[in-house]
């Protein structure tokens, strides 16, 4: 039962279970075998063709478009373009440069935006799940409704009505200083970081000496700054758009749990929080680690978002905004396209971790 | 005592839900109410939600009958519309044939092919933007119609959803029409669709979600306005005067013109929409 939720997964069902359809293969007959070879083929050719042609292709494209500096115009295998070997790859990690730093910056801002919206988005969406759950609770498919409602709507009109309630003068601020007296600041162009917000509050000022080393680019004293206040309102809008597509996971899984057990837990005495505690949170953790990890490997992609706010705020760039950006504002197709590899890399590398640690949750 | 406990508990639980139902559909509301405000009542009265003065001036310009100055909403509206209802019909098309094939037809490499689409699902979108930007480019297919539909008009993961119904329909089915004499073809048309329609139905409308909200996409495959689609469109909007703080009216109601058709087929049709969710069989 624990493993039902992971196995509709398609990565991790593909790399861990027997492929499932060679079970339903004992009804073929052998004479039926070549009008199946020919209509399989048929069938699966189109969509075939089309991922090979506009997926593998491209991939292959951009690893040597990677090794060169196509600057995008000409035909990349023009006389024009030149193979310039691993440099590309050598500005982002060894070559001190603005490239570098530019690059630095935003694994760091993504780094920061994925720490705090994966806890964040998974904890609500489980407590959502949880008060919902409730069976004498009245009106539960609304509030279904209205909490699921974001994650429907188009990236780019949500961003857009959150730049328009985070404006200096905007609805949050006006809600801020109407109910505490705060002066909110101009979130989408506050570049200043959390960390260094409350170090600063502390009395902390400048940085200690050797917080002025660098990686990739960036001062470890930048490494440390925290999310961005401009990051903090992506990170705000994630949480408030994901949740209730992970709410309507963990609410699936939570109905899969008999109200028997529970009851159970109630005349052992146990009191709600111990019943959540040792009982209901041991039966959600196959739904947990699926929801942890489809959070974790979106959160690295954010890009639509960047693209309306980015420009304005150097810390709220990500790795696949600075690939685009770098290609087609930059004109550099060879610089951004290794970028591209990096972050697929990245993301790559994670997945494998993440596999791993799901695979342990299994076999326990 | 356990009953005052359980109904004080119950009050509470009200109360939160309604705080974070006002938290999830507010911004909504205040969008809905700005776009019917002037420029200055959207600025210095944020959270009226009664507009006043209301105005319909921002929507007037939206579909293009102000004489206050000429948008390319309508055309992208249409772009939208047209380049969605392709995307969808392809998508129902290409992937359920394929998902058959892979469910039941029994050819020759399937178990290859079924590994190698699982695999492309594991591939990050957002690091397919240049490559495909670069092989549009390649193929003469850059900004055009034609580029911002073929690439995408098949999706693994739908081919792999609809394999995933497919599955759950009782080959003795297809045997029987089979052995009635009816071809590999009219027993997947006549017989087999049918049965999942309620599979075709979910696919047609994440599709046409899919479509409709796709952005990063069409936007390295085209440069022209005349190809812009909603979203594409109000983002180029909205980062050209994003710092003026003018305008939101219309951006906002732009927004909502985006929103509404994907949130009225999700009312619609929620029961679908939320089952394959919960089958977890996308992304």
């Amino acid at each position: 039962m624990t493993t039902a939720p992971l196995d509709s997964t398609p990565s991790a069902s593909a790399a861990t279970s027997p492929l499932p359809f060679l079970r339903g293969a004992t009804h073929q007959r052998s004479s039926a075998t070549r009008g199946h070879n020919v209509f399989g083929w048929l069938f699966v050719s189109p969509a075939l063709a089309i991922l090979l042609i506009f997926l593998v292709v491209p991939i292959g494209l951009a690893l040597y478009v990677s090794f060169t500096d196509w600057s995008g115009v000409t035909s990349p295998f023009g006389s024009t373009v030149h193979f310039v070997g691993l440099a590309n790859y050598r500005a982002l990690l060894t070559q001190p440069g603005l490239t570098q730093s530019n690059f630095g910056t935003s694994i760091r801002n993504n780094f920061y935006y994925v720490l705090f919206t994966v806890p964040l988005q998974t904890v609500l969406a489980l407590w959502l799940a949880i008060i919902v759950n409730n069976r004498f609770l009245k009106g539960r498919g609304l509030f279904r409704t209205a909490f699921y409602f974001p994650s429907v709507t188009s990236s780019v009109a949500i961003t857009v009505v959150f730049i328009f309630l985070f404006q200096s003068g905007g609805a949050v601020n006006q809600i801020l200083h109407g109910l505490f007296g705060i002066n909110g600041p101009n979130w989408l162009y506050d570049t200043r970081g959390v960390f260094t917000l409350i170090l600063n509050g502390l009395g902390v000022h400048n940085p200690p000496g050797w917080a002025n080393g660098q990686f990739l680019g960036v001062t470890w004293w930048d490494w440390l700054a925290g999310p961005s206040l401009g990051m903090c309102v992506l990170i705000i809008q994630i949480t408030w758009t994901t949740s209730g597509t992970f709410m309507l996971m963990f609410l699936a899984s939570l109905q899969n749990i008999s109200g028997e057990v529970e009851e159970a837990g109630a005349v052992d005495g146990a009191s709600p929080w111990q019943r959540f505690r040792y009982v209901t949170l041991p039966m959600l953790r196959p739904t947990l680690v699926l929801v942890l990890t489809l959070g974790l490997i979106s959160t690295w992609q954010v890009f639509d978002q960047i693209v309306l706010t980015g420009q304005n705020n150097a810390t709220m760039t990500t790795p696949a905004y600075e690939s685009y950006y770098v290609s087609f504002q930059d004109n550099a197709f060879g610089q951004g396209a290794a970028i591209a590899f990096m972050l697929f890399l990245l993301i790559v590398v994670l997945t494998l971790i993440q596999r791993r640690f799901v695979k342990e949750d299994l076999t326990k | 005592m356990n009953e005052r406990h359980s109904r004080v508990g119950l009050v509470i639980r009200y109360g939160l839900l309604i705080l974070f139902a006002l938290i999830f559909l507010g911004p909504f509301a205040i969008q809905i109410a700005n776009s019917f405000k002037t420029d200055a009542a959207a600025t210095s009265n944020t959270l009226a939600l009664i507009p006043h003065p209301g105005t319909f001036s921002a929507w007037k310009q939206i579909f293009g009958i102000s004489t206050a100055g000429v948008t390319d909403f309508p055309r992208w509206l249409v772009n939208s519309i047209f380049v969605s209802v392709v995307l969808t019909i392809s998508h129902v098309g290409l992937d359920s044939m394929a998902g058959y094939a892979l469910a039941r037809l029994e050819f020759r490499g399937r178990r290859l092919v079924f590994g190698f689409i699982i695999a492309t699902l594991a591939v990050p979108n957002v690091v397919l933007l240049i490559p495909q930007f670069l092989v549009l480019k390649q193929l003469g297919l850059f900004n055009t119609y034609q580029g911002m539909i073929i690439p995408i008009s098949v999706d693994a993961a739908g081919i792999y959803m609809m394999r995933q119904f497919f599955l759950q329909v009782p080959a003795a089915l297809e045997e029987a029409a089979r052995l009635d004499g009816a071809s590999i073809w009219t027993t997947y048309w006549r017989v087999v669709l049918p049965i999942v329609r309620p599979g075709l139905i979910t696919l047609t409308i994440l599709s046409f979600q899919g479509a409709w909200n796709q952005f990063a996409f069409f936007l390295v495959a085209t440069i022209s306005p005349q190809y812009f689609t909603l979203t594409t469109g109000l983002a180029n909007v909205v980062s050209g005067g994003l710092s003026a703080g003018n305008q939101y009216p219309l951006k906002l109601g732009a927004a909502l013109l985006t929103t509404l058709p994907v949130g009225v087929l999700f009312f619609i049709f929620q029961k679908y929409l939320n089952r394959s969710r919960l089958e977890g069989s996308l992304k």
